[in-house]
């Protein structure tokens, strides 16, 4: 404590080893991302609602050498950098980057990360990413345009496409830096669950969000390195002449093993720490206690380990072996028993709960309705028969947004207005809260719903335009209609940033616990002090126990001591190494 | 300094955070070269044109290399029964020796690929040249970054950092020292003999 006074600004602010700073720098950088990420998307949804058209203001700025209009060669790349620029720079980092960094420590009862050096550097290791990505957009041959998978040959051969060029070398770069800073983060994740807990807090005391990092971490740690492997052979390949992935005596489908190897476990990468937010708010917001803890965390389990053995549902019409692609069917429908599981116990703990409508609350909500129409419909996608007409259309666009705008976005903007508070010291307007979660809740469904009846119709995603088929032409109305929809919530998100910035500085002053929730991290000053607790707290029961019957308030803080509770037995001291190095 | 000095209990006694966390880094590195590997089995099975390889590689010579690194790992053993029992200078000894063996085994490993490029096997000319450089390549490396850093280990056990009772430092370079030499045992086996 002491020595946080004598700490430079760029130690604290900047290179810092707190784990609630970083968490912050998480934020930030997430939000510039998610800002970017959305631009990409305006633009081409505009592009699919009035195609080769001049495209006001934006248009000028970017295409003005072209009559400001989009060339026919950007829109791939825009397709690969909107996916890109998303899901690895924007849902994983604020996911576990920010609320993970912010809130493992607090929730357990720890002074800060098992490393908070090396937490450092899993940021830092981030920033030279951001740079290679980002100047991709400033090569002559523009960025990488063979999609968010980079399926080879099209990634492989340089003159195919001209984002396969530097582009897509610089994306490959870039990924591998990712790749990186989520497998340091993620071992001391895990190491920080496993070894920091507070004195009493056991396992199955620890909240749904820990449980969800902690798991989330493990699928990084196992998964990730093998989309590394993967990347460095298509980076020999691009830059050596190796032949991994080559047309002709290379394997084309490898890539696709490998990278589904990684990217279908990545999309619990994506979920699961939101389904551990939402269980967290919607406990708090029913005033109840969470329904079934322990088999929402055997079902979060369940989802993990199935989530390895299903990556082959991703290429049903690669030419893989018929058989091979029966038992990625089973073990992927294998997957709607955990996720239902989960579903009914949400629905359980709102059952009968006080529920208090606040914007954290309604966005939690959000999260489980639109979750669901995400899963239901990755069922059909799953059925290899449906899967071999829906694969690469309207369809998939679909189901991808419904899980991860409708299940880890609106999952994002629960958890963040939730820990605001606890972040920053003040809070955010619940009013402007509830006005930004109708626009985008409602824009939301127009603009993806939609999309299911788009892939019905055949409608293939990545394609700058589709009516160029006549098939496509009546199609067109429609998606004009979506685009306008998402004009709607693009500007909607001005509210968002708006009431987040001004409550920043003029929010009302939110004391210790706005929420009168349960966890550790509420029973600190709000923004908690360098290293947190000045004792470590002494943990007495699990995270959920709303409207106890033991006390007249309808709350009982994790490390209240009541009278005849058993305290937790003492457990020795570690063992600290001398190796101990960071 | 890790946070564990701070932390109220230890839920397993005897392991220290940092053997923890280097043990789930030892986990990541397996999925590494497994994603490796099977890349490599996938390629090999599927290719209509595979050398003989008992014919193209020196497998003598690499089965001696093979049996020099095996031996760098039972002098890492001695090492890290050298600082349990207290002895310095045996410490040193038997680091020096793993250090020196393991050098040996990426000079030897260098000159088996000089032969090679000579004989025009290059990383493109076919799937076996891909595959065997890049394999044995990112094997080396490991072996590389472990000579480096059983230096620095040296170099701390000549300061004294080193004792009966701490020496984690030990113990984690022997863990690293022995992981890079089953993914040879494992390299070797399915690139030269089978
Ligand atoms: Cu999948």
């Amino acid at each position: 404590m002491t020595e946080t006074a004598e700490l430079s600004f760029v130690r604290r602010y900047v290179f810092s080893t707190d784990h609630k700073v970083i968490g912050k720098q998480f934020l930030f950088t997430a939000m510039g991302f998610f800002t970017l990420g959305g631009i990409l998307a305006l633009l081409m949804r505009t592009q699919l609602a009035w195609p080769w058209q001049e495209i006001p203001v934006i248009g000028k700025l970017l295409f003005g050498s072209g009559g400001n209009i989009l060339p026919p060669e950007t829109y791939p790349a825009l397709v690969t950098m909107h996916g890109t620029i998303m899901i690895f720079f924007f849902i994983i980092p604020i996911l576990s980057g920010a609320l993970g960094n912010f809130l493992i420590p607090l929730m357990i009862g720890a002074k800060d990360m098992a490393f908070p050096r090396l937490n450092l550097f899993s940021y830092w290791v981030m920033v030279p990413a951001f740079i290679v990505m980002l100047a991709s957009f400033f090569v002559a041959t523009g960025p990488a345009a063979a999609g968010w998978t980079s399926y080879v040959p099209l990634s492989i051969l340089k003159d195919a496409i001209p984002g396969s060029e530097m582009g897509q070398t610089l994306w490959v770069l870039s990924m591998m830096l990712v790749g990186t800073s989520s497998i340091l983060g993620a071992i001391n994740y895990i190491t920080t669950i496993v070894m920091l807990r507070a004195p009493g807090m056991d396992m199955f005391r620890l909240p749904m969000t820990i449980w969800a990092l902690f798991v989330t971490a493990i699928l990084a740690t196992f998964a990730t390195p093998v989309l590394t492997a993967a990347l460095i052979l298509m980076f020999l390949d691009r830059t050596i002449g190796t032949l991994f992935f080559a047309a002709g005596e290379g394997q084309v489908i490898l890539w696709q093993h490998l990278f589904w190897f990684y990217s279908h476990p990545a999309v619990y990468i994506m979920i699961l720490p939101a389904m551990g937010v939402a269980s967290d708010i919607i406990s708090t917001f029913s005033r109840k206690p969470l329904f079934g803890y322990k088999p929402m965390v055997y079902s979060i389990m369940a989802i993990a380990a199935l989530g390895f053995t299903v990556w082959g549902h991703h290429m049903f019409v690669s030419g893989m072996n018929p058989l091979l692609g029966l038992t990625f069917m089973t073990s992927t429908m294998l997957i709607a028993l955990p996720s239902a599981i989960k579903t009914f116990n949400w629905l359980g703990t709102l059952w009968g709960g006080n529920l208090q409508l606040r914007a954290p609350m309604l966005n939690a909500l959000a999260f489980v309705s639109t979750f669901v129409i995400g899963g239901l419909s990755g069922i059909f996608s799953a059925a290899t028969p449906v899967d071999i007409f829906l694969h690469d259309t309207y369809w998939i666009v679909g189901h991808i947004h419904y899980v991860l705008f409708g299940g880890s976005l609106f999952g994002v903007f629960a958890g963040v207005q939730y820990w605001f508070p606890k972040m920053f010291g003040r809070m955010m307007s619940d009013g402007w809260g509830r006005i930004h979660f109708i626009l985008t809740f409602v824009t939301f469904n127009l603009i993806f719903l939609p999309m299911f009846v788009l892939g019905g119709y055949g409608m293939p995603r990545r394609i700058a335009d589709p009516y160029v088929y006549e098939m496509f032409t009546n199609l067109q109305g429609l998606n004009q209609f979506m685009t306008y929809a998402l004009y709607v919530l693009a500007l909607s998100q001005f509210i968002l940033a708006g009431n987040f910035f001004y409550s920043l500085f003029r929010g009302k002053v939110a004391g210790k616990n706005p929420w009168k929730a349960n966890t550790l991290e509420w029973t600190l000053d709000s923004p908690p002090p360098h290293e947190n607790f000045e004792h470590i707290p002494t943990v007495y029961r699990g995270p959920y126990e709303y409207s106890s019957p033991l006390v007249s308030a309808d709350w009982l803080a994790q490390d209240q001591y009541l009278d005849g509770t058993k305290p937790p037995e003492v457990m020795p001291a570690p063992a600290v190494s001398p190796a101990a190095g960071d | 300094m890790t946070t564990a000095d701070h932390a109220a209990s230890n839920p397993l006694p005897g392991v220290s955070t940092t053997k923890f966390a280097f043990w789930l880094f030892l986990a990541s590195e397996v999925l590494f070269f497994a994603g490796l590997i099977s890349a490599y089995v996938l390629m090999r099975i599927v290719s209509p044109s595979w050398p003989d390889v008992s014919e193209l590689l020196n497998i003598p010579l690499v089965a001696a290399n093979t049996s020099i690194l095996l031996v760098s790992s039972v002098t890492m053993v001695y090492a890290l029964a050298s600082i349990e029992a207290g002895d310095q200078s045996k410490l040193r000894r038997f680091l020096i020796a793993t250090a020196v063996l393991g050098t040996i085994f990426v000079s030897i490993q260098a000159v088996e690929w000089v032969q090679l490029i000579g004989e025009g096997v290059s990383v493109s000319n076919n799937v076996f040249g891909s595959t065997f450089y890049v394999l044995t390549g990112f094997h080396g490396l490991h072996v590389l970054i472990g000579i480096l850093f059983l230096f620095l280990t040296v170099y701390r056990a000549f300061r004294g950092r080193y004792t009966r009772t701490e020496h984690g430092g030990v113990e984690l370079m022997g863990l690293y020292w022995h992981f890079v030499d089953i993914v040879w045992i494992f390299l070797f086996t399915i690139i030269y003999l089978v």
